[in-house]
């Protein structure tokens, strides 16, 4: 086992690992922050989407031990300091971004890394960034919505689904 | 996934010799190998990240054209060829989705070389050379079937050199769900002839379509192909396409990219 120390959410943490131990195993299990969802397990689905070093990853195909040292951001680092929603999660939950929610945090970790790009996006830009997450219940309209309105765009005439 | 060592060398000499341990796997950005060992189709006994070495990452232009670090992920090589090498950046940023885009690396994806992978047609299509830690390798050697390469054993890429085209441009028909190549064509033209290769379509992986190669060196416009159709007798055929379909999307392709060139 080796001790593996990152930044996460802003806090120094450490915990053991293989050297099979995946991010997303690390961070929850090792740290218990199951906030991030592992999906398919086969980097397609999204799900698992953190930031490291401020640039999304699925983190179910990444070592724990290659990004040791590195600046990570979870879900759990979404919500502002007084623990109300975040700007992205609450357009989320303002416009029906999500249904069961197991897609929603690598939903919004790849949502807050295309804004962060890209500040006023369009709705084909936003729809082409997400490719990589999959969500079974929306059917995305309102996903995209969501981002819009994070964006701080008029989503009024955007149509619902 | 089986359990393994994992060592993470900084330096090109420190890899070499990691890779030199019984069972040694080079990983790069992980994307297809990760999926691969966790369906144990892959079990290395030690697994050497080749993420680590500085020299082998970023984009400079210098004698041979272009030179991509091999541990350049994909997002990298999108914004910083984009000056330089406008359709080698297009490609690099229309592989996989975001997240895929800032791991993955394109001495990753052609030391893979899957037979749809979008990477393997703009080396062989600029007819670059492949560095590696032991020699240079010119793209026209380097590629040897699917997933197959010149590779040696312990041997692993540093950086590519492209040479720069007076044109060029990467048309893919995208598998909208892999986000691979269904097939896609590299149409590359240079001062001493054009370069066409093509990904996604023969089970022998990359490949020059040597017949439009010709036909465009002497005239470099879709009406050029006419008359042209390329074999497609040991092409790919899966639920996605038949042989004789990807060898129409071929030509099609072509002419797409020659027009967008």
């Amino acid at each position: 086992m080796t001790k593996v120390t990152m930044v996460v959410n802003g806090k120094t943490v450490s915990a053991e690992t293989e050297g099979r131990t995946l991010l997303s195993a690390y961070l929850r299990e090792g740290l218990g922050l199951t906030g991030t969802h592992v999906g398919c397990d086969t980097s397609q689905c999204g799900a698992c989407v953190v930031h490291v070093d401020g640039k999304p990853v699925k983190s179910c195909s990444v070592f724990a031990q290659d990004v040791a040292g590195s600046q990570v951001r979870t879900i759990e680092g979404m919500a502002n300091a007084d623990g109300s929603l975040g700007v992205v999660q609450q357009a989320f939950q303002d416009h029906h971004g999500l249904q069961c929610g197991f897609c929603t945090p690598g939903m919004v970790m790849s949502s807050a890394a295309l804004l962060a790009e890209n500040p006023k996006p369009t709705e084909s830009e936003v729809r082409h960034y997400l490719e990589g997450n999959i969500c079974r219940c929306t059917g995305y309209h309102n996903i995209v919505k969501a981002v819009l309105a994070a964006s701080g765009q008029d989503v009024a005439s955007v149509p619902a689904e | 996934m089986y359990d393994f060592e994992f060592v993470k060398p900084s330096t090109i000499a420190e890899a070499t010799k990691a890779l030199t341990a019984e069972g040694a796997q080079a990983l790069s950005g992980g994307q297809t190998l990760v999926p691969t060992m966790k369906q144990r189709l892959a079990a290395p006994g030690v697994l050497v990240c080749l993420t680590g070495i500085a020299e082998t990452k970023g984009v400079c232009k210098g004698d041979g054209g272009l030179h991509v670090g091999a541990a350049t992920p994909h997002a990298v090589v999108a914004r910083e060829a984009a000056s330089h090498y406008p359709a080698l950046a297009a490609l690099a940023g229309g592989i996989g989705d975001p997240a895929v885009r800032n791991r993955g690396t394109l001495g990753g994806s052609i030391a893979n070389n899957d037979p749809a992978a979008c990477y393997p047609s703009a080396v062989l299509g600029s007819g670059a050379t492949v560095v590696t830690n032991k020699r240079k390798i010119a793209a026209d050697d380097y590629f040897q079937g699917m997933f197959t390469t010149a590779l040696e054993e312990g041997e692993f890429i540093t950086e590519v050199a492209f040479p720069i085209p007076e044109k060029a441009a990467y048309v893919k028909f995208n598998q909208p769900a892999s986000r691979f190549a269904l097939t896609a064509v590299f149409v590359a033209k240079y001062a001493d002839g054009v370069r066409v290769a093509v990904t996604g379509a023969s089970n022998d992986g990359v490949f020059r379509w040597s017949e439009a190669e010709e036909a465009l060196s002497k005239d470099f416009s879709a009406a050029a192909l006419a008359g042209l159709s390329v074999d497609h007798s040991d092409f790919i055929s899966d639920l996605h396409g038949t042989p004789a379909y990807r060898g129409n999307l071929v030509k099609v392709l072509t002419a797409r990219a020659v027009a967008a060139a």
